[in-house]
């Protein structure tokens, strides 16, 4: 990042920088790939186990990809900051002097392609493991809900994420705060999802009123979540 | 800071005296007419008795979450950055989770002896629940490790969030219920015929809860104070320590 010191690196700048830098980490660690995924997988085999019902278990798939994809977040989000604090690398940045805004949208959207990542795979096991099936228009309600859904956990978990950042005891503060924000998004993205599947003879036009809500959820996190951030992680 | 100290050393004053004994009177009067003078409801029996520290604790529960958010909005916006607006949120959600926790430990004992059920997937009870478990995430944001100047800045800024998240909350709430099975059926008071008496011993309840909300943040917030110049005194007791321990070297 070239810039010359009397003038500010623009916003846009900030925010593909922090975006690269978490990106080409994770390519390197290959931590969501090796360890955060197989978990994922894991859990959704597990939850097989503890249904035990192929009935039951078409019945609740969408439940069941969403409530895999917020266990995998805690996880994915604690890493990414931890990466960050051990380093100092969050107080470099704002010693740097740049708009901290801007890397919680850098940092937001690095935790988006990991999660969209991760929710592919997830429906994938649920298509395979729970036999459920989508129909072109359902492929469309997914897509969309993933894309919103995805995008309001990111703002939500880049936010409480910085907060709990180099705090003694985050990895058990990070889901106290974390999983009630986020209720709004499990149930409505579950239900969207549900309907995508036709899960329980729900129509595939059911879930577009759930998109409108994880729509909603992201636009008041993100607002939210770039005016809170700064000062949440300056100290 | 020793005359402020000594100023604090106790967290009584006067006024808190006043309502104190204020608070403990008024409740008297609910204990003897919630229990004793007020008759049994004809439909819900002796249950409704339940009502009279239910409602009075929601109601505090509640109030002192706004009571919390209105503080950390002061502390934000003030340019002085007054700690006294963050002791008093803080000292207003530690009162208001303990009532919502009462709140929702007799709202489910009414509910065991009305619905048959200790709980029902009612918007109004989930967004509580939540409500309950958010200011118990704030409560722990609060004990994060740091100055009492970072401690101010996080936890305003969660109390913050909280705003916004309790309206999504109870609105994908209120949507889940109704999409999925009609409007629950559960109106707790609205369609109750309440009596002289007992509208009168339950609004005494929320006299007496608000009183007792008073004077437990009062103190709360006294205590918080003395415990941030101990914090304070300590660091300064150590560095002293270490500075008569270098000039002896």
């Amino acid at each position: 990042m070239k810039s010359d010191s009397s003038m500010p690196v623009s916003k846009g700048k900030v925010v593909t920088a922090v975006f690269l830098k978490d990106v080409q980490i994770e390519l390197r660690s290959r931590v969501v790939t090796n360890q955060v995924l197989p978990f994922a997988g894991l859990v959704m085999v597990m939850f097989a186990f503890a249904l035990d019902n192929d009935d039951v278990l078409q019945r609740v798939a969408g439940g069941l990809v969403w409530l895999a994809t917020l266990f995998s977040l805690l996880i994915i989000v604690q890493r990414s900051f931890a990466i960050d604090t051990a380093d100092g690398a969050l107080d470099s940045l704002r010693v740097a002097g740049i708009e901290l805004s801007a890397v919680f949208f850098g940092k937001a959207i690095a935790l988006a392609a990991k999660l969209v990542a991760l929710e592919i795979v997830l429906i994938f096991s649920a298509l395979v493991l729970y036999r459920v099936d989508v129909n072109a228009t359902g492929v469309v309600l997914l897509v969309t809900c993933v894309f919103c859904a995805t995008s309001g956990l990111a703002f939500v978990g880049t936010l409480y994420g910085g907060l709990t950042a180099g705090a003694k005891g985050r990895e058990t503060l990070l889901p106290l705060l974390l999983l009630p924000v986020v209720a709004p998004v499990l149930i409505a993205a579950t239900r969207a999802t549900e309907a995508a599947f036709g899960s329980g003879g729900a129509q595939t036009s059911e879930g577009w009123a759930w998109i409108g809500l994880l729509a909603v959820f992201a636009a008041v996190f993100g607002v939210g979540g770039s005016l809170a951030f700064g000062s949440l992680i300056d100290e | 800071m020793s005359q402020v100290l000594q100023r604090t050393s106790a967290t009584g004053t006067r006024a808190t005296k006043v309502i104190g004994a204020l608070a403990i009177l008024v409740m008297v009067w609910v204990v003897v007419s919630g229990l004793i003078l007020t008759p049994q409801d004809v439909v819900q029996g002796e249950s409704v008795r339940i009502m009279y520290v239910h409602v009075p604790s929601a109601w505090i529960a509640y109030l002192a979450f706004i009571f919390t958010a209105v503080a950390s909005a002061s502390w934000l916006i003030s340019k002085k950055h007054s700690m006294g607006f963050d002791r008093f949120a803080g000292a207003s959600a530690e009162v208001g989770v303990m009532f919502m926790a009462i709140t929702l430990i007799t709202g489910s004992l009414w509910g065991r002896l009305t619905w048959g059920e200790f709980w029902q997937w009612d918007p109004r009870l989930t967004t509580t629940a939540f409500l309950f478990v958010t200011y118990v995430g704030y409560l722990a944001v609060r004990r994060l490790e740091g100055s009492a100047e970072q401690r101010a800045r996080r936890s305003a800024v969660v109390a913050m969030l909280a705003v916004l998240e309790i309206p999504l909350v109870h609105f994908s709430v209120v949507l889940w219920r109704s999409l999925h099975q009609g409007a629950t059926v559960l109106n707790p008071n609205g369609d109750v015929k309440m009596d002289d008496l007992m509208l009168f011993t339950l609004f005494s309840g929320v006299v007496a809860f608000t009183l007792v909300f008073v004077w437990l943040v009062l103190h709360r917030q006294r205590t918080m104070l003395l415990v941030d110049i101990a914090n304070r005194q300590g660091l300064d007791a150590a560095i002293a320590a270490r500075k008569t321990e270098g000039s002896v070297r």
